[in-house]
């Protein structure tokens, strides 16, 4: 009886297991057909305490951030506050860093990040810098890849939504801006309806010092008021030149999407900026009043410089012939790509059913000749026939962006149609196409807008997620797919989610960025001026209401954690110096109701935040950020007495 | 209980494949001595394991390096070591009585690596709870503390 039953049983659960394991096998065959091939997960898989191939970084859209993801495996290593504040560790809150968020307009703790860019020796990305531009409150900025910390942003003037902004020129000379929303310039008071009469565009070239990475307005081009676009340097051949899109020729002030859709043809502006420079040299150039920021780390004492400037260099197109020259180009034209070898220029034409594909020596050639078929307030335009090299057929509906794997071939995002169209440069045959999910934007190979792409991975951005992952209410994320291009045919290998809007990223060999990480700042290096680089530095002093606190943290206490004679109505300035030399050992500090963010304070650095001293009692301040076993015993009391006590100031710290 | 057995005959199976896997000595040490010195030679248990790695000639307290070494101290020490009395970490005051001066600067230069591995900072570290950290003290720097230390026995 016993043993028939547990035979019973044995047989049930046999049975049961069996049709588990033949569903999931038809499942995982069904799925493997349908999406990806056996062996991605495999290729995706980064075993623990492995490392990714490939750093990339996102832009984090309207969040006004970056995000660093390893590829292939998709995971999230960090998310590096740019234009935003950001709560997690102060940015933008503390004294330190608020000043990196200074405009004309005031304090602008929100911006739309779109596009990162990797600096570049010799065309091809060299690790130093990411630059990302602010597309609201036009702005750039500058990430140093050893501390993956923002340390340099500059505000654009005579600009509104800069957009085509900040692709880099081969050696990193310059990173360019753009207006792709014209303004009256210098601003006035005018009808909007009167566009056409007062409204321009500008072309900005930044300047970035080879040494210390610092950025500087170099010249502003004045150009007609179209929307500039997207942009990309010349390389190789066509170093010395960089080439932006525009729309909205038909100078449109009203319902764009009608009104500047109407033209054949828009333009890439070809844009001489050796010429550009040369002419700065010789003084053929006007300044103009304007008023903008420049926001910069000071490294010793680690806080912001914040510098107002007043003016600028202005080009004009009429007084610099040849300085720039437009090529006719379908439909409204978003992205604009130069192939590795720098000779041929691709058009994202969104409403365009063909990839246009310009030929620098063509527009050389055209330029020498003088074939124009026109001419813009100075700016010639070249016949399209002449500057043609070839038209992608069949290149899907509504194409945006296109990368380069180096190997002669050109990927295009097609977002109408939801996919990859994977093309030959030079016979314009369409070889491979995938689908993506859904509507893809952009689309990144590492190094692939640059002269050597490590042709192995591509990443789209998709903008639409829909059905992708478990859903999280009305509001999705946004979706990354990683596709292996390292053979014939594009493979799907994985979907992630990303942050914000990922507009565009960049990616970059790992081995390049992982030797030059900083571990700490040593703290005999700070030169803060409320440092305390040992204990007996640390204290308490008044100046009228101003409470300054000099605190120091080590595992795992805070010197003083005692303060006392702090009187209702003092601002408290809590300066905290972490004296750890250790990597990866940040500690945090929150008092009770303060109404800023917490400090995070890397080893070796000082952080400042203040506290309005309100109510009469006594207040607790702890670390915020997990550090020792004894992490919980890491806090302290700030006492508050009367306006009129007569108790002094005092503190603990060991003398 | 007859699962209890079972759980028992596993956990003898995965202990005996533990202590296979482990035994594999092909020193004249005892297993078990060689247990508590975690693999280490005489002169590491006595010396430390870093970069000092030959006995230090030592002469008279220099007290101008001694000097440079207490500023050093202040800045990366102090928080932690008093020299009269036990703080977050031991007392220092007699610390050469009881270490050798090479072990005293490997413990500065590479604490992550003694904490560790070597027995007596993982007898301190049950002691004191909190792990001496590294300071981004140079060979040099440490040098100068240790000057500073010995001006500073009882």
């Amino acid at each position: 009886m016993e043993k028939s039953s547990i035979t019973k049983r044995l047989g049930m659960i046999g049975l049961v297991i069996t049709v588990a394991v033949m569903l999931a096998i038809a499942c995982a065959t069904q799925k493997k057909a349908s999406l990806t091939d056996g062996s991605a997960a495999e290729e995706v898989y980064v075993p623990p305490g492995s490392y990714d191939e490939y750093y990339s970084f996102f832009s984090g859209g309207f969040s006004g951030q970056v995000t660093v993801y390893g590829l292939p495996s998709g995971r999230l290593f960090r998310i590096i506050p740019v234009f935003a504040q950001h709560a997690e560790n102060g940015w933008g809150y503390s004294e330190e860093t608020k000043d990196m968020l200074m405009t004309s307009h005031g304090f602008a703790p929100w911006d739309d990040a779109h596009h990162p860019e990797l600096s570049q020796t010799d065309g091809v990305p060299d690790g130093r810098w990411l630059f990302i531009n602010a597309n609201n409150t036009p702005r750039v900025a500058r990430i140093n890849l050893s501390t993956f910390e923002t340390e340099d942003i500059l505000e654009i003037p005579n600009s509104g939504g800069n957009h085509a902004s900040p692709f880099v020129t081969p050696n990193s000379e310059y990173i360019v801006a753009s207006t792709r929303f014209s303004l009256p310039i210098p601003q006035k008071d005018v009808p909007i309806s009167e566009y056409k009469k007062h409204f321009k565009g500008t072309i900005t070239f930044v300047s970035v010092n080879p040494d210390d990475g610092l950025m500087d307005v170099a010249f502003q081009i004045m150009v007609p008021g179209y929307n500039y676009d997207l942009a990309h340097a010349g390389k190789g051949p066509s170093n010395g030149w960089a080439f932006f899109t525009c729309y909205n020729t038909e100078q449109a002030s009203t319902l764009l999407e009608v009104n500047a859709s109407q033209n054949d043809k828009d333009f890439i502006a070809a844009v001489n900026w050796k010429l550009a420079e040369q002419a700065i040299a010789e003084g053929n150039y006007r300044t103009m009043d304007v008023d903008y920021y420049h926001n910069y780390l000071e490294h010793g004492s680690r806080t912001t410089i914040s510098e107002n400037k007043k003016s600028v260099r202005i080009l004009d197109p009429a007084s610099v012939p040849g300085l720039i020259y437009y090529l006719p180009t379908p439909k409204s034209p978003h992205g604009v790509d130069v192939d590795p070898s720098g000779e041929y220029i691709v058009g994202g034409g969104k409403l365009a059913s063909v990839i246009p594909v310009h030929s620098f020596s063509k527009m050389m050639t055209a330029i020498e000749n003088k074939e124009f078929e026109g001419e813009v307030d100075g700016i010639p335009i070249l016949k399209y026939q002449s500057v043609i090299a070839g038209e992608v057929q069949n290149a899907g509906l509504g194409p945006l962006h296109t990368e380069f794997d180096g190997k002669g071939n050109a990927y295009t995002s097609a977002f109408i149609s939801s996919e990859v169209v994977k093309w030959k440069l030079g016979t314009w045959e369409v070889v491979d196409r995938i689908q993506t999910y859904y509507s893809i934007g952009h689309l990144m190979i590492p190094g692939g807008d640059s002269q050597k792409p490590w042709g192995k991975y591509l990443v789209a951005m998709n903008k639409i997620t829909k059905d992708r992952y478990l859903p999280t209410g009305p509001e999705l994320c946004h979706s990354a797919q990683l596709i292996d291009i390292s053979g014939d045919k594009m493979r799907l290998l994985l979907d992630f989610p990303t942050m914000g809007e990922p507009h565009y990223a960049q990616g970059i060999p790992a081995s390049i960025l992982q030797p030059k990480t900083t571990k700490i700042f040593p703290i005999e290096d700070n030169t803060h001026p409320f440092v305390a680089k040992s204990e007996r530095e640390a204290g308490v002093t008044r100046d009228g209401r101003d409470v300054h606190v000099k605190m120091t943290t080590i595992r795992t206490h805070f010197a003083p954690d005692n303060i006392e004679g702090v009187k209702v109505g003092d601002r408290v300035y809590f300066h905290i110096t972490n004296l750890e030399q250790d990597w990866d050992v940040p500690h945090g500090f929150a008092v009770q109701g303060m109404n800023t963010a917490e400090l995070l304070v890397m080893p070796g650095e000082t952080r400042t935040l203040i506290w309005e001293a309100k109510k009469v009692g006594v207040y607790p301040f702890y670390c915020t950020d997990f550090c020792s076993a004894l992490h919980q015993e890491m806090s302290g009391y700030i006492r508050v007495s009367p306006r009129n006590s007569s108790i002094t100031l005092s503190h603990n710290a060991q003398r | 209980m007859k699962k209890l057995n079972l759980i028992i005959a596993i956990l003898f199976m995965l202990g005996f494949g533990w202590s296979c896997s482990s035994g594999d000595s092909n020193s004249s040490e005892q297993p078990a001595q060689q247990a508590a010195n975690n693999g280490l030679s005489q002169w590491e248990l006595e010396n430390g394991i870093g970069p000092v790695k030959a006995k230090m000639t030592l002469n008279a307290v220099d007290s101008e390096l001694a000097a440079s070494g207490e500023k050093i101290f202040d800045m990366k020490c102090m928080a932690c070591h008093k020299m009269a009395e036990r703080y977050i970490g031991p007392a220092l005051g007699d610390v050469m009585q009881r270490r050798t001066p090479e072990f005293v600067m490997n413990m500065m230069l590479n604490p992550d690596e003694m904490v560790k591995k070597h027995p007596e900072v993982q007898k301190m570290l049950a002691t004191y709870m909190v792990p001496m950290t590294f300071q981004n003290v140079s060979e040099e720097d440490g040098r100068a503390l240790l000057e500073f230390i010995r001006a500073n026995q009882k």
